[in-house]
């Protein structure tokens, strides 16, 4: 079974980011690290390949910079290998030009299932997925917490407010999972140790045949015009209990309508 | 905007940039212990400390899927690292709790590599496999209730009898994961020296009872360990080594990477104390903008990273091969120390709440008294050093 999971390399969330007043989007010229909600999509290919008794999970990235630890981590954990996408023309890539990028990578690899995060921890607009679908023609089923592989078809869970739906899918198909699903493993020693030799390919969006002005700001064409601080959450109202606080709180929440 | 002056806020945790020492692999071994001690055993370990449990079952598998038993040695399912990485796993488990060092470098330096260094193929290709899985244990047994750092004095005997087989009688004390052990390397007054053997804890006459009523190093097993008429087949020597140097070569391995471990107890401990001095308000301002909390805070800061580089340093030198045993006692004595001191500050910036098994120093500082006195005693390093600048023996 060949399994293609896509990984974002994001800031680190622990180190607050900054915005580029120019550009109005996050800077990304720290050192990145792999997305938390891709390390899920990780584990869950590494489990359907160990199930399936042979295959592997190859991994694909657009970056800037070429960077490449998050995608080593990944590889640590046990990919076989990857793909990155970086070059300068790519900056200013909006979420449908980077399912393109992404889709021209995947298709050369003809997998079997491609595996991606429900939304990144950083841009979230929780659409490349879904994109990358429509772009290669494939079903799509999204909010994936499990997946089982039954010959040339899946079935999977798929979250829902109330619970669960079960959704029988033909492969190939592209899956979003959602976040704490499984238990991604820790990379091992063995595996930081191999991952450093695992194949690597470093391609540019022309080599997947983007023209210049196709991709980035220019393929895009999207602006961020404005961003606004998020506004500041009002003080609660304390009720004091005088014996009576419990009729305040019951009115309180008639008032909002909840009960 | 002014720019603050030197070193930005956040190399407050690595203010003279030692990470630059480090390859990309080393730093991602590293970050991955560490998370994993963030993520599995900092939530959990002051109330092990509290309770005086030691999960071994569980960590133990996680330990050996992280790949770090007997990690430097090579082959038998170890992963064969440099000596650096495994100072690093060392660092990084006892910035967690030096208990949880401690049996991860029993396991790797005092039972694993005993077997590897000077047991038959049969012994390592029995155990080191599992035990590098995580799905045995082991312990090392040299200290006796009478023999603790003259360990040549120690009184427990082996006999061959003339069917081949060695009878194995005595006692030894404060052994690290005895109660818990699959496998006891135990050393043994001999006809023929000093000699290891590998004992499997269900024979016959074997028994280990845990050490109670500790005030150091509660999250972790100490045990004594008794052999009445302990029957072993002859294969059960190690027979690659008949002297004190087989006890004595494992300890260098294993003070080698308490060199590391000290250092991460130490860092954890300044790291508690700066997160607590920054939030805790005296006076109407936080505590860490005293001029005293702040001599204190940089003095940590200091010795933490003084400590990093020199378990760097030997580091390098050990995998060059060039790292002599008193320049290990150098790492041992003087970063346990330091941490020892560091915790014990530490302790007290965070005030009332800094006696609680809440915060991280307390434990430590408790922690690092048993490493204090393990692995050779302060004092004990203080003469071989000794010796090794004046050529003089002041043992007796
Ligand atoms: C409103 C808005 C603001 C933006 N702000 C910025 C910004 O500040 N800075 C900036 O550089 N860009 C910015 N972008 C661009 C945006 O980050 C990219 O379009 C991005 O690739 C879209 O992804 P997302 O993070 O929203 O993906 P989501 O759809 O939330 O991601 C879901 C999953 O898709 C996969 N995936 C997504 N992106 C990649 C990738 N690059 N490589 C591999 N897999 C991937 C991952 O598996 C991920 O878990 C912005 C876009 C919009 C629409
Ligand atoms: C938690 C814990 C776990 C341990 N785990 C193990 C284990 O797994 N395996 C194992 O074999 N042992 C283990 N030990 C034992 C440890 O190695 C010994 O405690 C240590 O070697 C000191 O021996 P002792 O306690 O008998 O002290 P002693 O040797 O009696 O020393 C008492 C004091 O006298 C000082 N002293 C001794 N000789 C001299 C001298 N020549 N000059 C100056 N001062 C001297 C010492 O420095 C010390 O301060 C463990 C100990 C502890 C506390």
């Amino acid at each position: 079974m060949k399994v293609v999971v896509c990984v974002k390399q994001i800031p680190d969330p622990a180190d607050p980011g900054a915005l580029d007043p120019e550009t109005r989007t996050l800077k990304r010229d720290v050192k990145l690290i792999l997305d938390e909600s891709d390390s899920y999509g990780v584990e869950m290919g590494l489990q359907l390949v160990d199930n399936a008794g042979g295959g592997e999970v190859t991994l694909v990235s657009m970056a800037p910079n070429n960077e490449q630890s998050g995608l080593r981590t990944a590889l640590a954990m046990g990919a076989a290998s990857a793909t990155l996408i970086s070059d300068t023309e790519l900056i200013g890539s909006d979420a449908l030009t980077t399912a393109k990028v992404l889709a021209a990578a995947i298709k050369d690899q003809e997998p079997d299932l491609v595996i991606a995060g429900s939304e990144s921890s950083d841009g979230y607009t929780g659409t490349v997925p879904e994109m990358i679908a429509a772009v290669l023609d494939l079903p799509s089923v999204t909010a994936a917490k499990s997946i089982e592989v039954g010959g040339d078809a899946i079935q999977v869970q798929r979250q829902t407010d109330a619970g669960y739906d079960v959704v029988d899918c033909p492969l190939p198909a592209v899956i979003s999972v959602t976040a704490g699903v499984v238990e991604p493993r820790y990379p091992s020693f063995k595996g930081i140790m191999a991952a450093k030799s695992k194949p690597l390919d470093e391609k540019s969006s022309a080599d997947l045949g983007f023209a210049a002005d196709a991709v980035g700001w220019a393929g895009s064409g999207q602006e961020i015009v404005d961003v606004a601080e998020a506004p500041q959450r009002e003080a609660g109202e304390v009720i004091e209990d005088d014996g009576e606080a419990h009729l305040k709180i019951v009115e309180f929440l008639e008032n909002l309508k909840v009960i | 905007m002014a720019q603050p002056l030197g070193p930005k806020a956040e190399d407050a945790l690595d203010f003279l940039a030692t990470d630059s020492l480090l390859t990309e692999d080393e730093v991602m071994l590293r970050d991955t212990v560490r998370r994993y001690v963030e993520e599995q055993i900092n939530p959990y370990v002051g109330e092990w400390f509290d309770e005086g449990i030691f999960p071994h079952e569980e960590i133990a598998k996680a330990i050996g899927q992280l790949g770090l038993f007997g990690m430097h040695l090579e082959g038998y399912g170890c992963a064969g690292s440099s000596a650096m990485m495994y100072g690093l796993a060392c660092m990084e488990t006892e910035a967690g709790d030096s208990g949880l060092r401690s049996f991860v470098s029993v396991q790797g330096s005092l039972a694993m590599f005993p077997i590897w260094a000077y047991g038959s193929e049969e012994q390592k290709q029995e155990w080191l496999p599992r035990m590098a899985a995580g799905e045995a244990i082991g312990c090392f047994g040299l200290t006796e209730p009478d023999s603790g750092s003259d360990p040549s004095s120690m009184r427990t005997n082996a006999k061959q009898d003339p069917g081949g087989d060695w009878v194995l009688n005595g006692a030894k004390m404060w052994i690290t994961n005895g109660s818990i052990a699959d496998v006891a390397v135990v050393w043994a007054r001999t006809d023929e020296g000093i000699r290891g053997f590998v004992v499997p804890t269900d024979t016959e006459g074997f028994s280990a009872p845990k050490i109670e009523r500790k005030v150091s190093l509660r999250a972790s097993v100490t045990s004594e360990l008794i052999m009445d008429d302990v029957r072993l087949p002859a294969a059960a020597v190690l027979p690659g080594v008949s002297s004190m140097r087989g006890p004595l070569s494992c300890l260098n391995e294993a003070r080698f990477g308490i060199s590391f471990g000290a250092v991460g107890a130490a860092r954890s401990c300044y790291e508690a104390a700066l997160e607590y001095a920054g939030s805790r308000e005296q006076f109407g301002v936080p505590i860490s903008s005293f001029q005293l909390t702040q001599q204190r805070l940089v003095d940590f800061m200091t010795r933490v990273q003084q400590g990093t580089l020199v378990a760097y340093h030997l580091g390098r030198l050990k995998d060059q091969g060039v790292l002599g045993p008193a320049q290990v006692s150098f790492g041992k004595r003087q970063n346990v120390r330091m941490a020892l001191e560091v915790a014990r500050e530490a302790r007290s910036v965070l005030g009332a709440n800094g006696i609680t098994t809440e915060y991280a120093p307390a434990r430590h500082m408790n922690n690092l008294e048993s490493v204090y006195t393990y692995e050779g005693t302060n004092e004990i390093h203080t003469l071989m050093m000794g010796q090794a600048i004046t050529g003089q023996n002041a043992f007796t």
